[in-house]
């Protein structure tokens, strides 16, 4: 009995803290790595988390090594792993030594799992204003690598690695490119170079003011400014992300291109509220905003309308719009006496309108949103389902009732009675220009990767997705209608 | 009491328009050719044969539900009308609706209604279309001055079928009806075509956009409903996957519309969304 109510507390407590879930501790993540469609990140102090679906995590990824904030990058069919191999101020000193190592694979379990020799690739003496810890690694557009490290003690610094050997370009000078920051990362976007780093308290628990900040520039190498045209070497930064629900304590970006318009980031909070204050690894989706990275956010539960990218309209079960009597407008112009106060009006409540819907398989349509019951979606998570990289899957019901959006065998949308089918579960990403992008778990009769699309204004189906076009986006707008429902 | 009814068929006020003030039917249609037509260069198509309108009475087009749709489009208006494939000038009887008022008893009551507008309560005979139904509540139009509620009477029209190539990706219905000087609102039309495909062209969807409300079908399958008080907007609605057979295929349509401006385009849209053109139309 123990077991169940635990069970059912922690399904709740999952679906209320929308953070992976499982046991997902760790600090300083590298940028969440795919291997043979596992999931592998690893933190400070050696090891590292494995997940099946970027969803539910645990510990068992290896790395030797031990030390400060590693980072990973896949170039061909090898993964690179960067670490510092010691602990920066925290251990007693500034020396430190940054070191690159190879692997075929990041399964411990596969015969190919073997790292090779670690390479000294820059380091930092004791008396140097630098901290050679927190490497962060971005091969370039040019195929050029580059490695940024360092922390709050000195400079962060930029130094070029060769992707092929992992090892220091012969000759290669380091450079400054910031202070009061750590843990940094480097990306690039559209012509543009990112620095990230982590500013303010780390490793005070719920009492950490970690976050993550960014500046850009036109080359690898700097100046990087934020968007006051202030350089990071003077301590500018343009907050991405902080803290923010029941999470406190930001750090240490990666960031992971899926494909095309979705992008998501890792990073941990010192402290989860949710999770007894410890330090977690979380994936969430990364927007772009005038050639600014932008945090997204775990979607949450709630009521939403989905509203087409494509014209404005709202996803809305096909069931006859039935008018309600309030009347009012230019037709309640005549004989009024405006004298009289004005009373508010109630919306029409799903009881007023339920027994004027047929039953069974309903199909969907887009239409005008009008608050209208049969235009209300309750997108709730179903974390036993599994999930992805930043949320679980969802089920998306008419509010108050069980009619589930449901991918059909004709690559169809309709609604029927929820029974937990993987057609009927649904993967919400938020896209890089913070639109939706919604995707049944599976379809009846093919293994297509389709996804929720406008074949006309007011005409869903499931089709190829496509970032380039607005039938394959949506919006989620909290419903806060006020009703009395 | 028969001779007090004052009786007016086509009872909107619209309707007294001075039709011969209308642009031409030519600006808008010209008579089909002999040669097999093909779809305009985004892949609409133009030639259909559009019978006049039938006229059934709707003082608002709020009244389109899909309930009432269905309800309306399954009734028969003329003989084979969901099988015929009709030629250039043929003749049908059909069942058409007109509103007879009769004049009102006495001036209704201060504060009951605005200026035209008697007070009835939703429901009560001769409240309109939809009243009590899905559509109840609708707005009324506003009425003649001093006369009294409408009642629908059904009445046998002889309505000629027209085949045209319209001049415009879209086909005005309205002008149809108001170049050949009939009833432009309250009215429904039928329109049909016949396309020709070499090959079978599977995964096809009809693509729509009626003002009003519609209904479509291919080779005798409904492909689309359009409901609600509705614009013409180019790929409004779109059909499930559908497969262009080899050989002659029947799209057939009916637009409905209280007082608005009737017309529609239809076009064959492939998987990627891309117009279908290789078709030709009879």
């Amino acid at each position: 009995m123990k077991k169940i109510l635990l069970a059912s507390l922690c399904a709740m407590n999952c679906a209320l803290s929308f953070g992976q879930i499982g046991a997902p501790f760790i600090h300083d993540p590298s940028t969440v790595m795919e291997c043979e469609g596992k999931y592998y990140t690893f933190g400070t102090g050696g090891g590292g988390l494995i997940s099946d679906d970027g969803w539910s995590w645990h510990s068992g990824a290896e790395r030797p090594g031990g030390g400060a904030a590693p980072d990973a990058i896949k170039i061909g069919d090898r993964y690179l792993i960067i670490y510092g191999a010691t602990g920066g101020g925290l251990g007693g000193g500034h020396a430190g030594k940054i070191y690159t190592m190879w692997n075929k694979t990041l399964d411990p379990k596969s015969p190919d799992f073997k790292f090779s020799e670690p390479i000294e690739v820059t380091g930092s003496e004791v008396d140097e204003d630098c901290d050679a810890i927190d490497p962060g690694v971005l091969l370039a557009p040019d195929g050029r690598m580059w490695l940024s490290y360092g922390t709050y003690f000195g400079f962060i610094r930029i130094v070029e690695l060769d992707p092929k050997t992992g090892a220091r370009v012969a000759g290669n000078v380091a450079k400054d490119i910031a202070i009061d920051c750590e843990a940094t990362d480097l990306i690039y976007h559209n012509g543009w170079y990112y620095l990230l780093g982590t500013h303010g308290t780390c490793c005070d628990g719920v009492n950490s003011t970690y976050n993550i900040v960014v500046g850009r520039s036109r080359n690898v190498t700097g100046p990087y400014l934020d968007n006051m045209g202030r350089d990071m070497i003077k301590g500018g930064g343009k907050m991405l992300v902080g803290a923010w629900g029941r999470r406190t304590g930001a750090g240490h970006f990666g960031r992971m291109v899926l494909e095309e318009g979705v992008e998501k980031f890792s990073c941990h909070y010192e402290a989860d509220y949710d999770q007894g204050g410890r330090s977690v690894l979380a994936v969430q989706p990364l927007m772009w905003k005038n050639d600014w990275p932008v945090a997204g956010e775990n979607l949450k539960n709630g009521t939403y309308a989905i509203i087409s990218e494509r014209r404005g309209y709202s996803l809305e079960m096909s069931v006859d719009f039935v008018r309600q009597q309030a009347g009012g407008g230019m037709m309640g112009m005549f004989g009024r006496n405006n004298a009289e106060p004005a009373k508010p009006l109630d919306f029409q409540n799903l009881d007023e309108v339920k027994s004027t819907w047929p039953e069974g398989k309903t199909r969907v349509r887009i239409g005008d949103y009008m608050f209208r019951p049969h235009q209300k979606w309750a997108i709730v998570g179903v974390p036993e389902k599994g999930g992805t990289l930043d949320n679980p899957y969802f089920k998306i019901v008419i509010e108050g009732t069980d009619r589930a959006l449901t991918a059909n065998s004709e690559c169809e949308v309709e609604t029927a009675a929820y029974t937990g089918a993987d057609e009927q579960l649904w993967r919400i990403d938020q896209l890089t220009d913070g639109t939706y992008r919604i995707m049944p778990k599976a379809v009846p009769g093919t293994d297509k990767k389709l996804a929720l699309i406008s074949a006309g204004d007011s005409t869903p189906t499931l089709g190829k997705f496509d970032f380039s076009s607005d039938n394959s986006k949506w919006n989620l707008k909290l419903v806060n209608d006020g009703s009395k429902n | 009491m028969k001779k007090a009814l004052f009786s007016v068929a086509l009872a909107f006020c619209l309707s007294a328009m001075n039709l011969n003030a209308q642009p031409p039917l030519e600006n808008y249609f010209s008579p089909a050719t002999k040669e097999a037509a093909t779809p305009d260069n985004e892949g609409f198509i133009r030639r259909w044969t559009l019978l006049e309108p039938i006229t059934k009475p709707n003082r608002s087009n709020t009244v389109f539900t899909d309930s009432y749709l269905r309800e309306a489009f399954s009734q028969e208006y003329f003989k084979n009308q969901f099988t015929m494939v009709p030629k250039d000038g043929q003749k049908v009887k059909a069942k058409c609706q007109v509103e007879v008022r009769q004049p009102m008893p006495a001036a209704p009551a201060p504060g009951a209604g605005g200026p035209n507008r008697p007070a009835r309560p939703a429901g009560a005979p001769g409240a309109g279309p939809g009243a009590g139904g899905p559509g109840a509540g609708a707005p009324m139009m506003m009425g003649f001055r001093g006369m009294g509620p409408a009642q629908v009477k059904d009445t046998i029209e002889t309505l000629v079928w027209h085949k045209y190539d319209s001049k415009l990706y879209n086909n005005k219905l309205f002008r149809l009806a108001s170049g050949l000087k009939k009833t432009v609102y309250g009215v429904m039309f039928w329109a049909v075509t016949t396309i020709e495909c070499d090959e079978d062209i599977e995964n096809v969807r009809m693509a729509v956009g009626s003002n009003s409300g519609s209904m479509w079908w291919l080779n005798g399958e409904e492909a689309v409903l359009l409901s609600g008080d509705r614009r013409m907007v180019a790929d409004d609605v779109i059909s499930d996957r559908l497969t262009l057979k080899k050989g002659k295929n029947i799209v057939r349509g009916v637009v409905i519309n209280g007082p608005g401006m009737s017309d529609f385009c239809l076009r064959f849209l492939d998987e990627d969304g891309k117009p279908v053109k290789g078709i030709r139309i009879l």
